[in-house]
């Protein structure tokens, strides 16, 4: 049962606490009123029936080692009524708690044979208080671990980076292998510099065969008749090159009247004299 | 440059570089044999030690944990760290915490060792999240019906919270029935308000 609302019960923690068993502890609030729009919340932060049931206790100011039974299997079933109205997912747990506790409860109302009084005989509570208090100190327990430093949240493991750490080793590279590596690269661009200042050589034979070939007709050639109209710009310069150095070469002549004149060209023949 | 492995000096250096490039603790027995076991126990150990002294005063520290020796950022310059990570370290809920605990102080334990401290199922994804982190293994299975494997802490556990042996766990809190009464830490369940 739900107790009707009595603001003292909030200031239950601070209220001094008086555990003598009996009277004293009666003026302190003994029940608990919780809105039912928080019991939700307050239900998330339970961790099962034992931590309820603690909670409990320690909200009533009970003395953990002399129970009364009938008000805390009361109060519990109360919350496991609000919870199963609430929440049809309750868990089975807090009901094997509420079996627990009405279990004890009742051997409590029941007359204890005399006979068996010695050993063997316990508080039917015994179990139930020992598994609180194992339930407290797993809970304290908990915490302590909790507040150790711990890796990753509170210090940092220190490495210096090495490439051997990656899962596949990769192969060393050391310095003279960089030199080597590009000694070769050069080697190649060497290589490659050179085929291309051929083809050039060629390119400009190849205008000289040309330049011959007009000029094989016999007679003076313009000058600039000799350069081809389309081409562009390199192979003009080809051209000129070509025609310099068939001139070097002394395979035709070159030959102008006056200044501005037209230029001609003729091919040298061995047997024209100079 | 030849190593001198009598010269304190040496012997000092190449630990360091080591320890700090093994990205993982190293233990001593590891540590012999990065000397080709030359170097006698106690050597080692003083070497050690010297090199504890070494780093003392700096932002990281030498410390032996379970697994062995490890170098690792001081405590206190975590926050730091963190402003260059803002990434936030997971934090385990209370029933992970718990039961973790019980794994640790009541090793080995079954699952249902477990429940019946804690009075609630053990849900499967506590014991996955505590296996990933290696914290706990599988290290038997109870002779009972079912044969419930039987869990314990790991070294890794031990050494991600910088102990170096189950012993140096703190002690399990004696519950009186005073501390039964006492106020509760700020984790207490939302305090009732209408």
């Amino acid at each position: 049962m739900l107790a009707e609302p009595s603001p003292a019960v909030h200031d239950a923690p601070v209220a001094p606490r008086v555990r003598v068993l009996g009277e004293e502890w009666t003026e302190l609030p003994r029940d608990l009123y919780i809105p039912p729009d928080a019991l939700e919340v307050i239900l998330d932060a339970f961790e099962g029936p034992l931590d309820l049931l603690l909670w409990l206790i320690r909200r009533n100011n009970i003395n953990v080692l002399d129970i009364p039974m009938a008000e805390l299997t009361q109060q519990y079933m109360a919350y496991v009524e609000s919870m199963r109205r609430r929440r049809l997912e309750l868990a089975a747990e807090y009901l094997v708690m509420a079996a627990m506790l009405i279990e004890i409860k009742s051997r409590m109302l029941l007359p204890r044979p005399v006979k068996v009084e010695e050993a063997g005989t316990e508080d039917p509570r015994a179990e139930l208080v020992r598994r609180l208090l194992e339930y407290e100190r797993t809970r304290l327990a908990a915490q302590n671990l909790d507040a150790l430093p711990r890796l990753g949240r509170d210090f940092q493991p220190v490495s210096v980076l090495v490439v051997k750490l990656a899962v596949e080793r990769l192969p060393q590279v050391r310095v003279e292998d960089l030199l080597t590596a590009w000694g070769e690269i050069l080697k190649r661009a060497r290589l490659r510099r050179h085929h291309r200042v051929t083809r050039q050589e060629l390119s400009v034979r190849e205008h000289m065969s040309r330049i011959l070939r007009t000029l094989q007709a016999g007679g003076y050639k313009l000058f600039s008749e000799l350069f081809p109209a389309e081409g562009g710009r390199p192979l003009l310069v080809v051209s000129l090159l070509a025609l310099l150095e068939l001139a070097r070469e002394r395979l035709v002549e070159i030959v102008q009247t006056a200044p501005f004149a037209p230029i001609h060209v003729r091919l040298c023949h061995a047997d024209q004299p100079e | 440059m030849p190593i001198s492995l009598n010269d304190l000096t040496d012997v000092k250096r190449v630990l360091e570089t080591v320890l700090l490039a093994h990205g993982r603790p190293v233990s001593t027995a590891e540590l012999r044999k990065v000397f080709e076991d030359e170097l006698s126990p106690d050597f080692l150990r003083k070497a050690l030690e010297a090199l504890r002294q070494d780093w003392q005063g700096r932002g990281v520290e030498l410390v032996q944990v379970a697994e062995g020796w490890r170098f690792q950022t001081r405590p206190e310059y975590q926050v730091y760290l963190e402003r260059l990570n803002p990434e936030k370290p997971v934090k385990y809920s209370r029933a992970t915490l718990e039961t973790l605990a019980i794994i640790a102080y009541r090793q080995p334990v079954t699952r249902g060792d477990i429940e019946e401290i804690r009075g609630v199922a053990v849900s499967s994804q506590i014991i996955k999240t505590l296996e990933e982190r290696g914290w706990i293994e599988t290290v038997g299975h109870k002779d009972v019906p079912g044969r419930p494997a039987l869990y314990a802490t790991t070294a890794r556990f031990l050494s991600d919270l910088n102990l170096r042996a189950l012993s140096e766990l703190p002690p399990l809190p004696e519950v009186m029935d005073a501390e039964l009464l006492s106020p509760r830490s700020p984790d207490s369940p939302t305090e009732a308000s209408p």
